[in-house]
């Protein structure tokens, strides 16, 4: 049998071509590697009868020359995408043992393009973690600890989803960014990861956690992989009133785009306190390449970005308060016993909710409460749009800017857990690129002392992503692994 | 005259505002393609998003947008070129999304105006506003002793909610604008306005104060839905607050309940008590834009409004005030009178309408527009009377069953054998009969006993089978009584 282990989803796609295998013997391999690896629970439902039913179909299209673009893949689904018929929690109790009846419609443009599901990914509870130590299903190990000796958090809240690929447990897998949570365990992991411009795909589906912030996105660990399955996953959807009219481009154009001559902005506010001395010299190479592939490095300022990480942590809480009033326990989802319906909520929620969720909704209901709306919600929304202009004025002077994704590698599992600001400053220069709705992509550039890898971070012009690619291409051939 | 409620020590005066919830008629719901057809099985008529599933999206419904735009237009009010949705927060279990969408700080129609007329006078009440929003699910505590049950057919169904200035001072006045409002909402027919399926509801909020004082402190009476309902409750609630501070103490802020069945109020939550609904613009839902354009092509939908209707009608058919307002309240009805009136006498076609005609609807329970009653069904009846080929008395009687007929109104009346007999030669045979049959009746009358008259009249209506002319009876009897 072949090792698949290390495969890409571009080879993939050959070798199926090629007939040098078929999805059916992939399928079966990555099947066996999940329950081999069982212990880095990067999955919370498998659905192995599914793909394999895929896996046939699709070899008899390769067969019959009729291969969708991502014909025979098979992928990981984040669990908050709602999948019609596979159980979709979202990483709560609440939704233990909630099955949609209904695709989203990122994980219907998959299927439509011949992708085949695997399971569900473990995430952070409701999104809403670092670390992917939130879920209800338990923390995610990353598999790159063994090369320390520790264990290590994938980073979240789609620390299954980066898990999955990193061990080779699938060839792909979606995940969804609010505030850096693709980009984030992308980084921890060594993969790319790539957050596109807000409204690219559709929110319809999945299950929200900042509606303002959600935006899906691709874990892979190439950068064409990323612009394969990008391919698959956008579209104008009528049933999301925010997704996106904008043309789709061939993402895969990325290839024949040159850095030559581009501008590469360096955001002096991003070189923080904390900044990890390896991430900082990382950063220094990645502007070295880029400078040898002939692209103009200028210094720039964005002058509100220490605001960026407070003003997320009261619009997402905010907007989640809002979004999690659902589950309630009337409809559908854990209901506790109850006395009466003051008692069936609080119990319903109390237990139903973990504690990072619980202590996110009451944030957010307090700064929307009365007396409190203006000195938090409605400031956050003014600095917000700051932080936007910051980003187009700086989009007047260059056409990317490149920072690290984090300010730190990969942590080990129960790190960071005393003080939740600790835990937030993780996303310190992910969230920014976030609150202005712009692409963003992680690179693996380069490792610590100790070999874990570090990422570094293009963000791109509002539906600019085919430059991001291509910037993020110059870092996969420059940094000599 | 002024509304004035005599207290104990003084005269007070009462300041009203309301707020009426307008469903309006759509086929499908304010964000989803659900139905909104009324009274079908409970939970046939709903989509991911009123049901509040995980990862549900709204997504407007253009046409409720262009009916907010249109009933803004009919209020005289301004359109805005942007406005926003936003959640308004609270648990309840007929509200699946644990918020309402609705438009708080940037309403679609900003201020406007309607007239209503009082006794003959014309009062101008001003609009606030009007907003869009999601009307809620039905709990439903009376299917089981244990349970209560949830509907959701009504949930995310469009509401307007059109909020008046504290410009009405009386019941009647309040009454008189919730029906000048429906009459408005249903020319452009935008809502129903049918109170008793409730798509047409009204918050009411009520502070009474002395001549010239400030504004007193109001309470809000929720969700009354008739307009008798809406005098009752306004009568009682400021007879209340009236008693309340001529006790010396103070009315405090709540939202009440109006209970028909003892025609009284009854507190529901101090302000105190009242939702901290954390509105903030939903972020599913971009700002709403509405291009000027929109708005153009919208006025040139608008049909002729009820004022203008009614001046017209004043003017080119002579009806008075009254009348018209009448006439007009109702479109098919006014439609109903146009097809009729010309060449009629108004005055008389508006007579039958008002009277026959509306007694007959009501009877039947349907509005004019789908009784299925022709115009010239009722036109060709008013011309035989006109032309004493029956009389008034006659045609009232039949009517209804005149209604119920296949029969144009000749037919019916010859059928009937009703046409009436005009004949002098037959009228005097038929008193000749009468007087020589009632000799000592007519020497008794000839000796001053007039009131006998009135005998012979009937005597002779008798035995026409009340066919004869009444007019001509009346005449050539006193003809026939001096020969």
């Amino acid at each position: 049998m072949n090792d698949f282990e290390n495969l890409s989803i571009s080879s993939a796609i050959e070798g199926l071509a090629n007939k040098n295998f078929t999805s059916l013997e992939l399928t079966e391999f990555f099947i066996k590697k999940i329950e081999k690896n069982k212990d880095l629970n990067c999955f919370i439902t498998s659905t192995f009868d599914k793909a394999i039913e895929m896996a046939k179909i699709s070899d008899q299209k390769i067969k019959e020359n009729e291969a969708r673009p991502l014909e025979g893949i098979p992928i990981g689904m984040k669990d908050l995408f709602c999948t019609n018929g596979v159980r979709t929690t979202a990483g709560s109790k609440i939704l233990e043992n909630f099955v949609p009846f209904y695709e989203s419609t990122v994980s219907n443009n998959l299927w439509n393009s011949g992708a085949i599901m695997l399971g569900k990914t473990n995430m952070d509870e409701f999104a809403m973690g670092s670390a992917n130590t939130t879920s209800f299903f338990g923390n995610v190990k990353n598999p790159l600890g063994s090369k320390v000796n520790k264990e290590l958090v994938p980073g979240g809240s789609s620390g299954g989803s980066a898990s999955a690929v990193s061990s080779g447990l699938c060839l792909g897998s979606t995940g969804s960014d609010t505030g850096g949570s693709i980009r984030q365990p992308a980084s921890f992991c060594g993969l790319v990861g790539l957050k596109p411009t807000y409204g690219r795909c559709s929110r319809f589906g999945m299950i929200a956690f900042a509606s303002s912030l959600d935006q899906a996105g691709p874990i892979t660990k190439t950068v064409e992989d990323s612009a394969l399955m990008l391919q698959a996953m956008v579209s104008f959807d009528k049933r999301d009133s925010t997704s996106s009219r904008q043309s789709i481009p061939d993402f895969s154009d990325f290839k024949k785009l040159s850095i030559k001559g581009k501008r590469i902005g360096i955001p002096k506010e991003y070189m923080i306190d904390g900044l990890n001395s390896d991430i900082k010299k990382i950063w220094d190479s990645g502007i070295s390449w880029f400078k040898s592939e002939g692209a103009e490095i200028l210094e720039i300022s964005l002058p509100h970005t220490k605001s960026a990480l407070p003003t997320y942590y009261i619009i997402a809480p905010a907007e989640a308060s809002a979004n999690l009033a659902r589950y309630d326990g009337i409809r559908y989802g854990f209901r506790h016993n109850a006395d009466d319906l003051n008692d069936l909520y609080q119990k319903t929620r109390g237990f139903g909710f973990g504690k990072e969720v619980k202590r996110r909704l009451m944030i957010g209901t307090y700064v929307l409460s009365a007396g409190y709306y203006d000195a938090y919600y409605l400031k956050a929304l003014k600095v917000r749009k700051l932080i936007s202009q910051d980003f187009e004025d700086s989009f007047q002077k260059c056409d990317l800017i490149l920072t690290p994704t984090t300010p730190n590698v990969a942590f080990a599992i129960g790190e960071k857990q005393t003080n939740p600001i600790e835990m937030y400053l993780n996303d310190v220069l992910t969230v920014p690129a976030s609150l202005a709705g712009l692409p963003a992509i992680s690179v693996p550039s380069g490792f610590n002392s100790e070999k874990l890898p570090i990422g570094l971070q293009l963000i791109g012009k509002p539906f600019d992503e085919i430059s991001v690619l291509a910037a993020g291409a110059v870092i996969e051939e420059s940094r000599g692994f | 005259m002024t509304y004035v409620i005599e207290g104990k020590k003084d005269s007070w005066q009462v300041v009203l505002g309301l707020e009426v919830h307008a469903q309006i008629s759509s086929k499908s719901k304010l964000f989803s393609v659900a139905s909104t057809n009324w009274g079908s099985d409970p939970n046939t008529q709903v989509e991911l998003v009123d049901c509040g599933m995980p990862g549900a999206l709204p997504v407007i419904n253009e046409y409720c947008v262009d009916q907010a735009v249109l009933t803004g237009l009919s209020l005289n009010a301004e359109i805005k070129k942007m406005s926003i949705f936003d959640r308004k927060n609270y648990f309840y279990p007929d509200l699946p999304q644990g918020y309402q969408i609705s438009q708080f700080e940037h309403p679609i129609v900003g201020r406007g105006h309607i007239n209503i007329e009082i006794e003959g006078k014309v009062k101008k009440i001003g609009i606030t506003r009007l907003h869009l929003e999601q009307d809620a699910g039905k709990s439903l505590h009376d299917q089981d002793i244990k349970n209560s049950y949830i509907d959701l057919n009504r949930s995310g169904c469009a509401l307007m909610e059109i909020v008046s200035e504290p410009d009405l001072s009386s019941p009647i006045e309040a009454a008189e604008y919730v029906k000048k409002l429906r009459s408005i909402l249903r020319y452009i027919g935008s809502c129903d306005g049918n109170m008793e399926k409730g798509n047409l509801r009204a918050d009411v909020n009520v502070s009474v104060k002395r001549e010239g004082e400030k504004l007193g402190t109001r309470c809000e009476i929720k969700n009354v839905n008739s307009i008798k309902f809406i005098q009752q409750a306004i009568e009682f609630e400021a007879k209340r607050q009236v008693d309340i501070i001529e006790n010396g103490e103070k009315i405090i802020q709540e939202t009440r309940l109006f209970d028909p069945n003892k025609c009284e109020t009854r507190s529901m939550r101090s302000k105190e008590e009242s939702h901290d609904y954390r509105y903030f613009p939903d972020p599913d839902l971009p700002p709403l834009i509405i291009s000027d354009e929109k708005v153009i092509s919208l006025k040139e939908k608008l049909p002729e409004l009820p004022d203008e209707k009614k001046d017209r009608f004043m003017r080119e058919f002579n009806l008075s005030s009254y009348d018209a307002e009448v006439i007009v309240n109702d479109q098919g009805t006014a439609n109903f009178f146009e097809k009729i009136v010309k060449g009629r006498d108004s005055k008389v076609v508006t007579n039958w309408i008002t009277g026959e005609v509306f007694s007959y609807l009501k009877k039947i329970n349907k509005d004019i527009k789908n009784s299925g009653i022709a115009p010239e069904k009722i036109g060709s009846l008013i011309d035989l009377i006109v032309d004493e080929k029956i009389s008034n008395r006659q045609a009232k009687e039949v009517f209804e069953e005149y209604m119920k007929s296949m029969d144009d109104a000749t037919t019916f009346i010859e059928k009937k054998g009703l046409a009436q007999l005009s004949d002098q030669s037959e009228i005097y045979k038929i008193i000749d009969k009468v007087l020589s049959d009632n000799p000592k009746m007519v020497d008794d009358y000839n000796n001053g006993k007039e009131k006998l008259f009135g005998f012979f009249i009937g005597q002779v209506m008798k035995i026409s089978k009340g066919k004869a002319n009444p007019k001509l009876v009346n005449e050539l009897l006193v003809k026939r009584l001096k020969e």
